[in-house]
């Protein structure tokens, strides 16, 4: 029997911590012209503390790109309080805001953290908010503290708290990882003698969908990152892959081979009722829902080249969305419902490219030559994508503006098919 | 918080299981076929390949599916840049494989797609994947059952040749032929 040529994988949960875990730091290629100059003093009675938070909310600030780090040393005394700030001081140093706060034990060993954001030009306070964590809780305040300040001063919700995805190759091995935006504190939740692919994160952020060649073919798999269970949910005849998640968290959409062909079908997360959701006699595959869950925009051949299309699940119409070239391919609707990330092979060179549903207007976002496997945050503002550097599998991001860029370096293994997590909840 | 979300780590250990190989002895009852001449008991004899080289007989209860010198060792057929059908030179392979699984009514093989580095993860699983349909089409013209079939894709994610040039890519897009148990 065909079934005898499988292998059967045998799950074993380990909880163990892996000591060397490829992490990933962030760099900032280029930067937004217009970056807000913000001055983050450093809060008091961190010293204290093996982990200031002050240092990690500047670093997540002027890694977005749109902040730049005003300095704070020599200001004298140090304001901690919002009444201590002198908005002519921090303006004669040229910046547009300023953070201050504190941190302090309390008797039952938890600390106090507060902080307020000023507006030295308005000379006005734009909030202040009190955290009471345990030590182990000072990354995430200070994420949560990023999050805050970049909505009140940009108007976009931050996303220094999500988490991102990525798949590790190291010789033979690879390893689906799950570690802060910043890539901080990795965990490996998956490891395979045999390649991994496509994962995807359920909209609630406690399940990720992947695809597995384990079983010597593609097998899609939804695993729960609280215990470690995963389930088979595709596993048909052929080939099964190119899971993505509707934005209710209870059907994906994949692309199966059972009944010939490369065809999309949506089908319940648990793995049941696969329902093919159209007909092509070519190749339709890599689909994704839209933002409000009605349409499915995926890549075909249909016309002889791949393009991407927009399904209307209700309707059933099918619309070609790309005619720009020969190779539009992976395209991932934006968060907003206006638009699509995509890959476009431009001569022999493979860019991100963002297109607007409304103007078709398209327009290039890095210069490749080798750029795949676009993410969107979920605030749209960054797309997460994998390129080369050295022979090597690397990430890197750019805003959807195209004027913020970022390398993510991971010493010693080759990195691939990064995905952005929802936001936290 | 966080920590508690992805306390559990799982690592997958493949356990390989392996069946029994196939090793029922040749008996080509196609009779009407262009390469290849029939077995007689257990001896197996190959087909004719692409450069012309007429195979050679081993010895009793050799599997021909092993034998080097027989057509059946060869287990990949190659595809040009964006083409999907078996080009003239790989047909006597596909053939020999076709009349020994229509013969071979217990084997069982899987058709493994491959595609280039270049370009998408998951549209290169699908290139590969209508590489091994179009190898499993031409199985099922010769007589060969369809559910003794099964066409899978790797896509670009094991590449035969590691290199980044026209050499390598022309190694990476293919068709390997495999049996079950193997």
């Amino acid at each position: 029997m065909h079934r005898s040529l499988r292998l059967f994988a045998a799950v074993a949960l380990l909880l163990l911590s892996f000591g060397a875990r490829a992490q990933l730091t962030i760099e900032i290629v280029g930067g937004a012209g217009t970056a807000i100059p913000i001055a983050i003093v450093p809060f008091g009675g961190e010293a204290s503390f093996p982990l200031g938070i002050s240092g990690i909310v500047g670093a997540d600030l002027q890694r977005s790109g749109v902040f730049r780090l005003v300095n704070t040393e020599g200001v004298t005394p140090r304001p901690v309080r919002a009444e201590d700030v002198r908005a002519d001081v921090w303006r004669g140093r040229g910046a547009d805001a300023v953070v201050v706060g504190s941190m302090q034990s309390l008797a039952d060993g938890r600390v106090e953290v507060r902080f307020a954001l000023m507006d030295v030009v308005k000379q006005s306070m734009l909030t202040a908010m009190t955290y009471t964590v345990t030590p182990a809780q000072f990354r995430a305040t200070a994420h949560k503290i990023a999050d805050v300040i970049y909505e009140k001063l940009t108007g976009d919700p931050g996303v220094f708290s999500t988490r991102i995805a990525y798949i590790t190759k190291t010789g033979g091995r690879y390893q689906l990882l799950v570690a802060d935006a910043d890539g901080a504190d990795p965990q490996v939740i998956v490891t395979s003698n045999e390649p991994l692919l496509s994962p995807r994160w359920a909209p609630e952020g406690t399940r990720i969908a992947y695809v597995s060649f384990e079983q010597k073919k593609p097998v899609v798999y939804v695993q729960n990152l609280a215990n470690g269970s995963r389930q088979a949910v595709a596993n048909f005849r052929g080939s099964n892959s190119a899971p993505a998640w509707s934005p209710d968290g209870r059907r994906l959409a994949v692309t199966l081979t059972k009944d010939g062909g490369s065809q999309v079908y949506v089908m319940g997360a648990d793995g049941g009722n696969a329902q093919r959701v159209m007909t092509s006699n070519g190749i339709d595959t890599e689909a994704s829902f839209t933002a409000d869950g009605g349409s499915l925009l995926f890549t075909s051949d249909r016309g002889g080249t791949p393009q991407v299309y927009r399904l209307n699940l209700g309707s059933g119409a099918v619309e070609r969305m790309t005619f720009d070239g020969s190779y539009n391919v992976s395209p991932r609707p934006t968060p907003d419902g206006k638009g699509f990330v995509f890959v476009r092979r431009d001569g022999g060179r493979f860019q991100i490219a963002i297109q607007d549903f409304g103007s078709r207007q398209m327009q290039v976002l890095t210069s490749g030559p080798v750029d795949e496997s676009p993410s969107l945050a979920p605030n749209g503002k960054l797309i997460l994508y994998a390129n080369e550097s050295g022979g090597r599998g690397t990430l890197a991001a750019v805003s959807t503006d195209g004027r913020v860029k970022q390398r993510l370096v991971a010493a010693g293994a080759d990195v691939r098919e990064p995905a952005w997590g929802p936001y936290a909840r | 918080m966080k920590k508690l979300t992805i306390t559990a780590l799982v690592a997958i250990f493949l356990v390989g299981c392996q069946s029994t190989p196939t090793t029922a002895p040749v008996e080509d009852k196609s009779g009407a076929t262009a390469a290849g001449t029939p077995g007689t008991g257990g001896a197996s004899t190959s087909g004719t390949q692409s450069g012309g080289v007429s195979g050679s007989t081993t010895g009793t209860g050799a599997n021909p599916l092993r034998d080097p010198n027989n057509i059946l060792s060869k287990r990949s057929v190659y595809f040009e840049f964006d083409s999907f059908s078996v080009a003239d030179q790989y047909k006597p392979i596909v053939e020999a494989h076709a009349r020994y699984l229509a013969a071979n009514r217990t084997a069982r093989v899987t058709l493994q797609g491959h595609a280039d580095e270049r370009g998408s993860r998951e549209y290169n699983i699908a290139l590969g994947q209508k590489r091994a349909d179009a190898v499993k089409r031409m199985m099922t013209v010769m007589g060969v059952q369809e559910t003794i079939v099964e066409t899978v894709s790797f896509g670009k994610e094991k590449p035969r040749n590691m290199g980044h040039d026209e050499a390598a890519w022309a190694e990476n897009r293919r068709v390997d032929i495999l049996y079950a148990g193997e």
